[in-house]
């Protein structure tokens, strides 16, 4: 019945994050995987060189308080209209994380050199921002097609993350996930070695069997393994089924202004899910 | 009339979105979303891209940068931790990089959108010397350079809470355009950290007359409170509870 759809739990899923790697995960309001990052958490994991596509909020904030980030590429960290993410500013003012700045394009067209299976991919603007200036992995150019004189543009190195993760409405038993038009979580699956998805519900059927459903499936092929994950975005937003638990964000923002609150609201935190 | 702050702010955006097609709206920016929707309700021609756009993309978070790289996008909002006297945007923090004494969220798209997008409004309510500074710590997002003929966007005016500025893009500098009622010329020089040129008399900011109080307090007010439910419950109780 299931074929060879990767069906696992969540702390099997987690398992699959190995130290040290390169991780792909997508802003909030796009769906990141809230209750696999608790999974990963509680295993310890460390050494995270985290890619935020191209933002993050609680879930970056959550992974650097915990000590499992040793580099953070990244738009942009935010609690939105809850505040400051604090254990990111925290973290960037000791020297406890390496802190690869970006801007969201930057990070969108990195994923899709990826994608295309080229070394670099070229974009517009940019020029004249400190943010070139700390990237040394990041180049200026000329454009080899002007028609005439100086053009120079940034040019950005691949990025090729070792796995993506992130929480979808729902899979089916073949594997197929359905992300709907949030078109960069397919450009994350693509670029990514190795995709990890949790989903609110495995469906019976073919997601590719009709065009509405299929226009908005990432094809089994990309996908290394599925749990399913109830409510797998909570506390944040997950698109029309629920909306944010502002009482839990409240309280995180809180607490997590200091170390001893943050370690606190983290020992609740992991409780809530069991052993 | 009777208006409130907010309301100022509202319709003296709506009056530098005079033109324009394409508006794009960033994350948390209640102010000029409203304003961009009163533009909308003025010329139903207008579209409002963004946060407020609903389903108006289907290729994802980077369809708004690749239409703007396209060109296609008019006008967007940008503010900053600190705007300097030559349009340079810090939204990274203070002191010196990386370990910064104050770390703000980060640089977002302003890096690219700033450089692509004609008509970027800075809009940034606290007008201090803290935020208005001679030289900002770290640059996001750079204002034009003297060079650079092949950049299309750029600072169009900067809006605070005490005064509109437009920016000069051959001078590189800021121009005081009008003082909000209730606050005078002295305040704005006192709260602004670099210079800036004026006229000899700085007008007023004008008020929004009756029509346009009616459209941001009705069917604005309404249409915003979708996106802004605490913002709109806040300025525009009436119209939220009637809807």
């Amino acid at each position: 019945m299931t074929g060879n759809a990767p069906f696992s739990s969540l702390e099997e899923l987690a398992a699959q994050v190995p130290d040290g790697a390169k991780l792909a995960v997508p802003r909030d309001i796009t769906g990141p995987a809230m209750a696999a990052t608790r999974a990963l958490i509680r295993r310890g994991l460390r050494g995270l060189h985290l890619v935020c596509v191209p933002t993050s909020g609680l879930q970056a904030d959550l992974l650097i308080g915990a000590g499992c980030v040793a580099t953070l590429e990244t738009s942009a960290v935010t609690l939105g209209e809850f505040g400051p993410a604090p254990r990111f500013a925290a973290a960037v003012k000791a020297g406890a994380i390496a802190i690869l700045d970006a801007t969201c394009p930057a990070i969108h067209a990195g994923l899709q050199a990826a994608e295309k299976g080229i070394p670099f991919m070229p974009l517009r603007g940019v020029l004249g921002s400190d943010l070139i200036a700390h990237r040394p992995d990041w180049r200026v150019m000329q454009n080899p097609f002007a028609e005439a004189g100086d053009d120079p543009i940034l040019v950005l190195p691949a990025i090729r993350p070792d796995v993506a993760l992130f929480h979808a409405p729902r899979a089916d038993r073949f594997g197929n996930v359905w992300i709907g038009p949030r078109r960069e979580l397919m450009t994350m699956a693509h670029a990514a070695k190795e995709t990890l998805v949790t989903v609110e519900e495995i469906v019976d059927g073919d997601l590719l069997a009709e065009d509405e459903a299929a226009a908005g499936t990432i094809p089994a092929l990309y996908i290394s393994a599925i749990a399913e994950a109830r409510s797998g975005a909570w506390p944040l937003a997950f698109h029309d089924a629920y909306g944010a638990d502002a009482v839990e964000l409240a309280d995180y923002a809180r607490l997590a202004r200091t170390e001893p609150g943050f370690a606190q609201y983290l020992a609740r935190l992991l409780e809530l899910d069991g052993e | 009339m009777d208006c409130r702050r907010e309301e100022l702010l509202i319709a003296a955006i709506a009056r530098l979105l005079e033109g324009c097609r394409n508006v794009a709206v960033g994350m948390l920016s209640p102010i000029p979303g409203t304003a961009a929707m009163l533009a909308r309700a003025r010329d139903p021609r207008v579209r409002v891209l963004g946060i407020l756009s609903g389903n108006s993309f289907t290729n994802g978070g980077v369809e708004l940068f690749d239409l703007a790289a396209q060109g296609r996008l008019d006008a967007f909002f940008l503010g900053g931790g600190q705007i300097d006297g030559r349009g340079n945007l810090n939204l990274v923090g203070t002191g010196d990089y990386p370990r910064s004494e104050v770390r703000w969220p980060g640089s977002f798209g302003s890096a690219f959108l700033y450089a692509l997008v004609p008509r970027v409004i800075l809009f940034r309510e606290e007008h201090s010397r803290r935020v208005l500074v001679p030289q900002v710590d770290f640059i996001s997002a750079p204002g034009p350079a003297a060079e650079d003929s092949r950049r299309r966007g750029g600072p169009h005016a900067l809006l605070t809470d005490l005064a509109l500025f437009t920016f000069d893009r051959e001078r590189r500098r800021f121009c005081l355009e009008s003082v909000h009622p209730g606050h005078g010329l002295d305040e704005v020089i006192a709260s602004t950290g670099f210079d800036f040129d004026r006229l000899e008399t700085v007008p007023e900011t004008p008020t929004p007359d009756a029509e346009t109080l009616a459209l941001i307090r009705g069917p604005v007010a309404r249409e915003i409170a979708r996106t802004y439910p605490r913002f709109a419950a806040k300025l525009f109780p009436d119209a939220v509870a009637a809807s």
